[in-house]
């Protein structure tokens, strides 16, 4: 059987929960074996629904205490879902709940994990599973050497699917203390599309000059139905909030579109958006380096070239 | 106060990214080193910045890796920390084996704090801090943006899926960090003439499993090249999104 972590945020299903439930359903399809999902905290959402991604069963740990993100806790209670399912496979998506239980996972079950996994798994010899390395600069592939294997699949890496089905409910009893970490304050996104989630990106740098101009980056952005991001020097100016801020030591997305404006396309910001399916590259430098990674390319000055942008992706839009 | 600092070697970020012996090992031909960033500039500085706070604080760096990386322990080291302790081995590929060793380290060294970098830009693992806390039986807090403690009470802001929240907990901990946390430093020259007579111990690995492998490295597809648009066609660049690139 493969498990899947269908994470959670505030009670609801997000993008990547439906990438690691498709992903896991097409695993245990490949393995001839089924899929079920494990859920923690308080939920919302319907979870038979869940089914629509080709899993059978929701094992639902409805603990309050797990709606903090106690790595220690939610490790406890997966590894013993994993025991108790006598699951062989278990998938997790690569977000930040991923990264801070995969790996516990790993040395609890001493079973053999791959980390930012982009790939279905090879079985023809072995289990191999292709995984981003050297800041999506490269790829490598990982063999899993023990009984039962852990997958934490990037964001972006497979797509959902959602079909027809319905998912059996089962509370999953679970014996948990009070978590050690405590919430003192949270602050969420509000209003935005997260940039890991998004789709489309919009990304600005140093070249729109100053933040009183990302007015015509945000009216893209808004068109476009798109995230906003930026370069790094202009996180580290306080002209755009660092949570924006993708590359090498920001964050690494994936999306279907990237556009950059005014970004000259140096090799740790690459690393950040190498794995963007479509790339457009808007700079007035017609020897900027980001033209080399780029699908389309404007040699153009951004205050000029974006508006018009905007303009023609409304037309498109009203049509 | 004890803090260990977990350190790893990188290659540059600007490094060609190339392999050899039918795309099973990294080409290090040519090849500079440098600290991980994350471990370097937000997990070491933080660090040194609390023992500058309260100066009784005992810090320590470890790096699990073979006699090639005491050049970048050293030059950890010049940033701060009292001593460093090398792990020696030159397996590297599986975390487990790896984090197995720096909990080894980190049980017999009666450490109050842990830190490590978010990720390895190389590997881009994200699990080694996460495998030494379980090992360790400790609460783990990943991917931290402020740190600070009072007494035996850290106070963590951390990433999570759709924002940012505010922990406390008790020390002892293990604390992956990434940006926010400090600001990159560069070592002055008493750090580095202090660096070189600090204290490098060097110990033997223990026992581990290796529980995977790397068969092999392959480099993206290359892309088929840009198609140039001009700067007063916007309504081309637009169809073309939508109608071949099916993006919009
Ligand atoms: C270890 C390390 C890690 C790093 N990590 C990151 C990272 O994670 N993310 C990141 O982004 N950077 C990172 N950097 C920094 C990186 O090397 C570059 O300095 C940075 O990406 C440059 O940002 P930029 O393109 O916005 O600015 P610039 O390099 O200044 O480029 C501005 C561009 O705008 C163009 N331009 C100017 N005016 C106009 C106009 N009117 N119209 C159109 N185009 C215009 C220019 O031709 C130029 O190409 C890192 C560096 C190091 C050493
Ligand atoms: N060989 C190593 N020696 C010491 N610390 C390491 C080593 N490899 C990784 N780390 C630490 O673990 C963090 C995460 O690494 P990784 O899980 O490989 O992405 C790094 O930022 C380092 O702090």
């Amino acid at each position: 059987m493969v498990l899947i972590l269908a994470d959670q945020t505030d009670g609801q299903f997000k993008k990547t929960a439906f990438e690691a439930l498709s992903y896991g359903a097409k695993v245990a399809e490949q393995l001839g074996t089924t899929a079920e999902a494990v859920v923690l905290g308080t939920v919302s959402a319907d979870l038979s629904a869940l089914g629509k991604y080709g899993i059978k069963k929701v094992h639902h740990a409805a603990n309050e205490s797990l709606n903090v993100l106690d790595a220690q806790l939610y490790t406890r209670v997966i590894a013993d879902a994993v025991k108790s399912t006598e699951a062989k496979v278990l998938v997790l998506p690569h977000n930040n709940t991923g990264r801070a239980i995969a790996g516990r996972l790993s040395a609890r079950l001493k079973a053999a994990m791959v980390p930012a996994a982009v790939s279905l798994p090879d079985t023809t010899n072995g289990f191999v599973v292709k995984k981003v390395v050297f800041s999506g600069k490269a790829f490598a592939n990982v063999s899993l050497n023990t009984d039962i294997k852990i997958i934490s699949l990037n964001m972006n890496a497979y797509k959902a699917v959602a079909g027809e089905g319905m998912a059996e409910v089962v509370q999953l009893n679970v014996n948990v203390d009070a978590p050690k970490v405590k919430v003192t304050a949270t602050e969420k996104v509000k209003g935005e599309i997260p940039l890991t989630e998004a789709t489309r990106v919009v990304s600005g740098g140093r070249g729109l000059k100053g933040p009183e101009n990302w007015g015509i980056v945000e009216d893209l952005a808004h068109a476009l139905d798109a995230a906003l991001a930026c370069s790094r020097p202009v996180a580290d100016a306080g002209w755009r909030p660092h949570h924006e801020h993708v590359g090498q030591t920001g964050i690494a997305i994936a999306p279907n579109l990237y556009v950059a404006a005014g970004i000259s396309g140096a090799i740790q910001h690459l690393a950040g958006v190498n794995r963007s399916k479509v790339i457009v590259v808007i700079n007035k430098d017609a020897e900027a380096p980001f033209f080399k990674a780029a699908d389309y390319g404007v040699v153009g000055d951004v205050f000029e070239v974006l508006p018009k942008f905007t303009e023609e992706v409304k037309k498109l839009k009203g049509a | 106060m004890k803090i260990l600092v977990c350190i790893s070697k990188t290659p540059d970020t600007t490094a060609k990214i190339a392999f050899k012996n039918g795309n099973t090992q990294f080409e290090e031909t040519g090849v500079q080193w440098i600290i991980n960033p994350y471990d370097e500039w937000y997990a070491l500085v933080r660090a040194i910045e609390l023992k500058e706070k309260d100066p009784s604080t005992i810090l320590h760096l470890v790096m699990v890796g073979g006699a090639d990386a005491e050049p970048i322990i050293r030059k950890a080291l010049a940033l701060g920390g009292d001593e460093a302790i090398r792990i020696n081995t030159t397996k590297l590929q599986d975390s487990f084996y790896v984090a197995s060793q720096i909990a080894e380290v980190a049980k017999n060294g009666g450490y109050d704090l842990i830190f490590t970098g978010k990720e390895t830009i190389d590997y881009n693992g994200s699990s080694i801090g996460a495998m030494v806390s379980e090992l360790l039986d400790l609460p783990y807090i990943s991917l931290a943006t402020k740190f600070d403690v009072q007494g035996s009470t850290a106070t963590v802001t951390r990433e999570i899926e759709g924002g940012e929240e505010v922990n406390e907990v008790s020390l002892p901990i293990v604390v992956s960090c990434q940006k926010g946390m400090a600001e990159a430093r560069i070592p002055n020259m008493r750090g580095i003439m202090s660096a070189r007579t600090k204290p490098l111990k060097v110990v033997e690995p223990i026992e581990a499993d290796e529980l995977t492998g790397i068969n092999s490295f392959e480099l993206p597809p290359a892309k088929a090249g840009v198609k140039m648009i001009s700067p007063d066609n916007m309504a081309e660049l637009v169809r073309l999104l939508h109608e071949e690139a099916k993006v919009i």
